[in-house]
């Protein structure tokens, strides 16, 4: 077991990213994660060699993973949500390059520049591509601080495993709030490289190109194909949940990442009432879990679903009950934090006639 | 057991410390612990705030509407959360900062003369000391030794000189509760 810590989310990120043996890391500060470059450029060279470069714009950082990446380095950025639109270029690009990486968005308010405060209104951009093309990223979405140190080392492992940018789908409150946190040990830093890295030509062997060009559409088609069967196996292989209490439940609260959180509270509330409600946490939101919501919906009377956006990942939700059950919305906007109370309020408006 | 409290007052009063230091203590006696700072708007306008909870079970959401225990430095922080305190929680100001003192009569009120007794203590900025050692004589959230071991942990080291000062600190803090 590793040592127990009191640290912010950022913070507790960017030691994971230290930790679990990143190369480099190329970002632009935003609030509200801007402890990140804070941490890495105080901590991580000295300790581990570490490149820790701050770039001239989001633009810029991406392309400088790209750039790391394909010379086989394990490399990170983080931003938040002005900084992850100005990087979906690069994305669609790494995607179709098929290059591991790591990306942490700590959502904040939108659109346009909006606000600093929390926000789950990048969850469309995060799951559905984002960027063009068709691809996806593998989204984590962490509800607490440990999950901020667990999926750096989850994220880089299904990155290099299926060759394909990870995101790490936070907000404002993860980021910026402390918890617990159990840290993994130090990881040694890669010292071999994988043979498709472009880490100069052998005279023995052709040379190694890494790109997204494919001019000839018979050919673009095949690498397509080639992503889509890609996509079929992390949506076989990968999708994580939680439930929490669905056994004896009527009604089931759904939320990820501060939204799930949120939601718990409401539940204890509800079930304090003698209400019998259940949870359901994505922890990845692509591949989402739609089997777990098909099962339990014959069960069911209804389920609430708790977002800080507009009603986002709602659309995943239906699509996985196909209609068996009715899935209600409880959500604000803007950086504003629905508060647990006024959950329950709309639960019972909702599901029990305003009782 | 589950605390949930909010510590807000203006910037430089120590607020975000305090929460903190709660915090710290609650994990040294192996609780679970939340700590969420205000970072928004309303640290420009010159007021912070830091919910924090401390439970024995997982703790749920980080962020809160109604509180058990509120500790006020300011007149803006009491006028704010006085009316989100649940039925027989706890209300803390500073009496020497606030004019205009809260009214509520189903919760337990302590006007501490927190500024007074740093003022005393020769150093202004031992008040956030003195109102946690008022807040923890009032709550009992965590043991006194906790708090005097996580202020080695929030005190940079090149401070710890004044943790015996910041100790007395909480020390008097307690004794205008008791």
């Amino acid at each position: 077991m590793g040592e127990l810590k009191l640290m912010k989310g950022n913070e507790a990120l960017a030691e994971a990213m230290i930790r679990v043996g990143c190369d480099g890391y190329f970002g632009y500060p935003i609030t509200p994660q801007s402890e990140v470059i804070e941490y890495l450029s105080r901590e991580a060279t000295p300790r581990t060699g570490m490149v820790i470069l701050q770039a001239e714009s989001e633009v810029a950082s991406i392309n400088m993973i790209y750039g790391a990446a394909g010379a086989g380095r394990r490399v990170a950025t983080t931003s938040s949500s002005p900084g992850i639109s100005l990087m979906q270029e690069g994305l669609s690009y790494i995607a179709g390059a098929e290059l591991p990486c790591l990306v942490v968005n700590v959502v904040r308010g939108g659109p346009g520049l909006g606000t600093i405060q929390p926000s789950q209104s990048d969850y469309f951009q995060a799951t559905k591509g984002g960027g063009h093309g068709d691809y996806h990223l593998i989204v984590l979405a962490p509800y607490n601080v440990q999950e901020m140190v667990d999926f750096v080392k989850l994220g880089f492992e299904l990155a290099e495993k299926y060759r394909n940018p990870v995101m790490i789908l936070a907000d404002g409150a993860m980021g910026q709030m402390m918890e617990k946190v159990v840290l993994f040990d130090q990881q040694p830093r890669k010292t071999e490289f994988p043979e498709w890295a472009t880490t100069g030509k052998p005279k023995d062997k052709p040379h190694r190109v890494v790109t997204s060009l494919f001019i000839e559409p018979e050919v673009m088609e095949q690498v397509n194909l080639r992503l889509q069967a890609k996509y079929r196996e992390i949506e076989q292989k990968e999708v994580m949940f939680q439930t929490i209490d669905t056994e004896d439940a009527d009604y089931i609260f759904t939320g990820f990442g501060l939204g799930a959180r949120i939601a718990m509270k409401a539940m204890e509330i509800a079930r304090s009432k003698g209400i019998k409600v259940g949870l359901i946490r994505p922890i990845t939101v692509y591949p989402f879990p739609y089997s777990i919501y098909k099962e339990i919906a014959p069960k069911i009377k209804g389920i609430l679903d708790i977002e800080l956006n507009a009603g986002q990942m709602i659309e995943d939700v239906r699509l996985a009950v196909e209609g068996k059950v009715p899935v209600e919305f409880f959500g604000r906007m803007g950086g504003m934090i629905p508060d647990p109370e006024s959950v329950v309020e709309h639960f019972e408006k909702v599901f029990l006639g305003g009782k | 057991m589950t605390e949930e409290a909010i510590f807000a007052g203006f910037g430089g009063q120590g607020i975000l410390s305090m929460g903190m230091i709660l915090a710290y203590a609650g994990m040294i006696e192996g609780k679970e612990v939340c700590w969420m700072p205000s970072y928004g708007p309303e640290m420009r306008g010159g007021t912070a705030n830091a919910i924090t909870i401390i439970s024995d079970k997982l703790i749920s959401s980080p962020i809160i509407s109604r509180f058990d225990s509120v500790v006020a430095l300011n007149q803006p922080s009491v006028d704010k959360f006085e009316h989100k305190i649940k039925e027989g929680g706890v209300l803390i100001y500073d009496a020497s900062n606030i004019l205009k003192p809260p009214t509520r009569k189903d919760i337990q009120i302590y006007g501490v003369q927190g500024s007074e007794t740093a003022i005393k203590l020769k150093n202004v900025r031992v008040l956030n000391m003195v109102i946690l050692g008022s807040f923890i004589a009032a709550r009992k959230t965590v043991d006194p030794k906790a708090i005097y071991k996580a202020l080695e942990s929030v005190l940079p080291e090149r401070y710890h000189h004044l943790l015996p000062l910041n100790q007395k600190a909480f020390e008097e803090g307690m004794a205008l509760i008791n």
